[in-house]
């Protein structure tokens, strides 16, 4: 170790004396002699050799009669001798970079941050050169290896140099490689190791690198399941917010709500609005604090009015409350297009919600994904309290168990409807503003997941909160295990289908409220 | 008056029904091309097609009180069947130059999928479109009214099917042209079909379909039967109590609604020009529940007008207004729910009844 370091001490002493060479080979050679001399200025990995490929890079590199600048606005310096000039010459021409040039000098920069003192830069610089290091690049890696002190880099870094050694080196290195290559957990390595078997002759090798592939292999495979269960719970906690609130109404008027996917539409765009305020006041990053709320009332608020104004006076008349439903949806939608527009509106996430959290490598959890999860088990637990632990809940309860008899006891049975409606309908608005944030937000939004809600509450029958989200869930599982087993299409089919079949045996859904009743 | 006809209209009815006929078999060929351009009669042909769809919804919302909201599926199945044919009888002039359809050789496909099996011949076609939609309604059909699915579930579950049906057709996969579906016809039965005579000709059979349905409507209606089934959409448990097995009723009628949606599809398409899944959308199905209610629900004529006025002022409203068109039709939904439970023939009925 020592005795690198000091090598490298004895090398960067002398940079000036061999940079001289290197440097006026770049500034006046050939097309082949320049890349020669970006591959000598990487070996060197000195941080003058950083600056002037870098100034190449940006066109600051310039030659002036036999002398080689680096022209940064009024300040030159000399290349070769590190000099200050005090004026920049008028002779100054650029050096002109052509694309293999260019392509060479992208690597040749990623691989000098390698030695930056900077951790974040290092460790951009390797996620950058695990998927394209070059073997002229070798030198660098192997000295930014014996360099580097921080764990994740360094784990990293020895991929890069398997990897290159696994192209380059000897048969001992070429093992040790192969045997370093199967700590690793990325799809590329995979790829690199199949290439490699297909290549190499020697039979320890080879049986060295199947054990590394199917060590990644394995490792790859627990990350794909990983990565299916977590977008199945994702799907169905979507699915358990856009169908909560028509379970809701469903279950205490029996009326199916066609209109319940426009109010989803509707607390999305609400949030549109919201974040446009707050982008205009500066506050971009909050803005969902005050949208989720906003979007529950303004849902809430509509889905009142349609109570009040059309789906009261269709009490006994579910088949006709359907289609009124469909229309006032039809008029929403149309509404929505005239105001804002008939393409999709931009609704960014906030910084803390984008990007996401790598559990293993290859399987990032988007954190609006996770968000939104929390965000559906929020909502379920305030439903579920609204409903079990308030007079308001206990009275959407009775309506929906029995309506006559409720309303013989003296509970207002249309004042009930409409509260709950609204309340439906303000859940609705929640999904929106949850949907907001992954999917696109447009006048149709709504009609993408109005057959998925209704599917949901069809499964999972009335009156209880547990069997629409066993239902959510379920599918959301089906969906998606079927997806990475057929395709998303097929997978689709095959759900509606297994629905049709199961409404068969069970038409009132999984739980469904036990009753004795002929007609029920 | 014979006692068989006045049984399913009385003179007015026959004579309008008479005065229709004569309007569009006999007046109309008489004034095309010449003072009525082909664009009307492919756009009348168009409507008598949803009419049939219309009449066939209305056999099972209107009396035996089943919402259908996969009817489109039916209708597309029709269409899809008798475009197959269609397909073959293009030829070579296709865009390719090639025997097979032009979406076929683009997926390089070298022979027929096994369902494109004789679809050459026209009577083979003629029975597909009767038999898949009818075979499907039965099986489906057959198992939904067995375990008592009904009122919404029924709805939904058909949605479902049609839905699911939806994105099977939009697969290259399927062997039905993808999302493009079927287009650019050119002959029935080696007739061209672009002319002004073959457009009249359809028109007139769509006219005649029409009406033979309507007729075969009513009287199924004036039938027993058809009290059997009003009776079931009133009270089903009591009809199931009187010893009635009510499931092969509804499994009948709702076959027989299948299978002329079926039929209009298959007129509908080449008079259109082309079929693809969209047709299958729910949103279609939804729509034509409306034309039903719009006309009245429970009186098969009605279900025609109803189609008809929908469909005209969607003509006129996608030329004119393309914007407000969905405006107007939502509020249709609303307001025939709302206010006119009986539809445009209860409304004149009401007319009358007052003056």
């Amino acid at each position: 170790m020592r005795i690198l370091i000091t090598t490298i001490c004895f090398l960067s002493f002398n940079a000036f004396a061999q940079d001289a060479k290197v440097v006026e080979k770049l500034a006046f050679g050939e097309s082949d002699e320049q890349v020669e001399a970006v591959a000598a200025l990487v070996a060197a990995g000195t941080p003058q050799a950083a600056e002037i490929l870098q100034a190449l890079a940006d066109g600051e590199l310039n030659t002036s009669g036999k002398r080689v600048l680096i022209v940064k606005g009024e300040s030159a310096v000399d290349a070769q001798t590190g000099e200050k000039l005090a004026n920049v010459p008028e002779d100054k021409e650029d050096i002109v970079v052509n694309n293999r040039l260019r392509r060479e000098l992208g690597g040749a920069l990623a691989a000098l941050k390698l030695v930056s003192p900077d951790l974040e830069v290092r460790k951009s610089s390797v996620r950058e050169l695990l998927a394209n290091a070059e073997p002229g690049m070798l030198p660098i890696v192997r000295k930014a290896l014996a360099t580097e002190t921080d764990a994740e880099v360094k784990a990293m870094l020895e991929q890069i140099w398997a990897a290159l050694e696994l192209k380059a080196g000897d048969r001992a290195t070429r093992l040790a490689a192969v045997q370093k290559l199967g700590s690793s957990r990325s799809p590329a390595t995979k790829t690199l190791l199949l290439g490699f078997l297909d290549a190499e002759k020697d039979e320890d090798l080879r049986s060295e690198a199947r054990k590394s592939l199917q060590a990644i292999e394995g490792r790859l495979a627990w990350g794909e399941r990983l990565g299916v269960v977590f977008t199945s719970i994702s799907l169905g906690s979507i699915l358990l917010l856009a169908a909560l609130g028509l379970a809701i109404t469903y279950g205490l008027m029996g009326v199916i709500n066609m209109a319940h996917g426009e109010l989803i539409m509707i607390g999305a765009y609400s949030t549109y609005v919201v974040q446009n305020l707050f982008r205009k006041w500066g506050l971009f990053d909050w803005y969902l604090l005050a949208a989720v709320p906003f979007a529950f009332v303004v849902s809430a608020i509509v889905g009142m009015i349609l109570e009040r104004t059309v789906i009261r006076w269709l009490y006994g008349r579910p088949l006709e409350t359907l289609l009124s439903t469909w229309g006032i949806s039809l008029i929403l939608i149309q509404a929505v297009r005239t105001v804002f527009g008939a393409a999709n509106v931009q609704v960014e996430n906030p910084a803390l919600m984008s990007g996401g959290v790598e559990v293993l490598s290859g399987v990032v959890l988007p954190w609006s994904r996770i968000v939104i999860i929390g965000f559906a088990a929020f909502v379920l637990l305030l439903v579920f309290l609204l409903l079990n632990k308030t007079r308001l809940g206990l009275f959407v309860r009775g309506v929906t168990q029995n309506r006559d008899m409720a309303a013989c006891v003296g509970v207002s049975t249309a004042r009930i409807d409409t509260w709950a409606f609204g309340l439906g309908s303000g859940i609705a608005g929640l999904a929106g503003c949850a949907l907001s944030q992954i999917d696109n937000v447009g006048p149709n939004l709504g009609q993408s997941y109005i057959v998925d809600s209704f599917m949901v509450v069809v499964l999972g029958g009335v009156g209880q909160l547990a069997g629409t989200v066993y239902a959510a869930l379920g599918l959301g599982f089906a969906n998606k295990l079927l997806e990475a087993w057929q395709g998303a299409v097929l997978a689709k089919i095959a759900v509606l289908i297994f629905i049709i079949v199961f409404i068969q045996k069970r038409p009132q859904g999984m739980f469904a409220l036990k009753g004795r009743a002929v007609e029920s | 008056m014979n006692p068989r006809l006045s049984r399913l209209y009385g003179v007015r009815g026959w004579t309008i029904l008479a005065a229709f006929s004569l309007l569009v078999l006999v007046v109309l060929p008489l004034l095309h091309p010449q003072h009525v351009s082909t664009y009307w009669v492919t756009l009348l042909g168009k409507i008598m097609c949803y009419a049939i769809v219309a009449v066939a919804m209305d056999l099972i919302w209107g009396y035996a009180g089943i919402l259908s909201l996969g009817h489109g599926l039916f209708f597309a199945l029709g269409g899809y069947a008798f475009g197959m044919y269609l397909m073959r009888q293009i030829g070579s002039d296709g865009q390719y130059r090639q025997p097979m359809p032009d979406f076929m050789v683009f997926l390089d496909w070298k022979e027929f999928p096994w369902h494109w099996w004789n679809s050459d011949s026209f009577w083979w076609a003629a029975t597909l479109v009767i038999v898949v939609p009818g075979l499907l309604a039965y099986v489906f059909g057959y198992f939904a009214f067995r375990s008592r699915v009904k009122g919404v579930y029924f709805s939904i579950i058909t949605q479902a099917l049609t839905f699911a049906a939806m994105l099977a057709f939009f697969r290259n996969a399927m062997g039905f042209g993808g999302n493009n579906g079927f287009t650019d016809f050119r002959r029935i039965l080696d007739i061209p079909i672009a002319t002004p005579q073959a457009r009249m000709t359809l028109c007139a059979i769509t006219a005649a379909t029409l009406i033979g349905t309507l007729l075969l409507g009513r009287w199924l209606v004036t039938s027993k039967f058809g009290r059997v089934l009003a009776a079931i959409r009133d009270a089903e448990a009591r009809v199931m109590f009187c010893g009635y097995d009510t499931m092969h009723y509804k499994l009948f009628v709702w076959t027989l609604s299948a299978i002329l949606c079926g039929i209009a599809g298959a007129l509908y398409v080449p008079q259109v020009g082309i079929i693809n899944p969209s047709e299958m959308s729910p949103a279609n199905s939804i729509e034509i529940a409306i034309w039903v209610a719009v006309g009245g629900r429970g009186t098969l004529a009605g279900a025609a007008l109803g189609a008809g006025l929908v469909n005209g002022a969607k003509s006129f409203f996608t030329q004119v207004f393309p914007e407000y068109w969905l405006f107007f039709l939502g509020a249709i939904f609303i307001v025939v729910t709302l206010f006119l439970p009986q539809g445009v023939l209860g409304l004149i009925d009401r007319f009358k009844a007052r003056s």
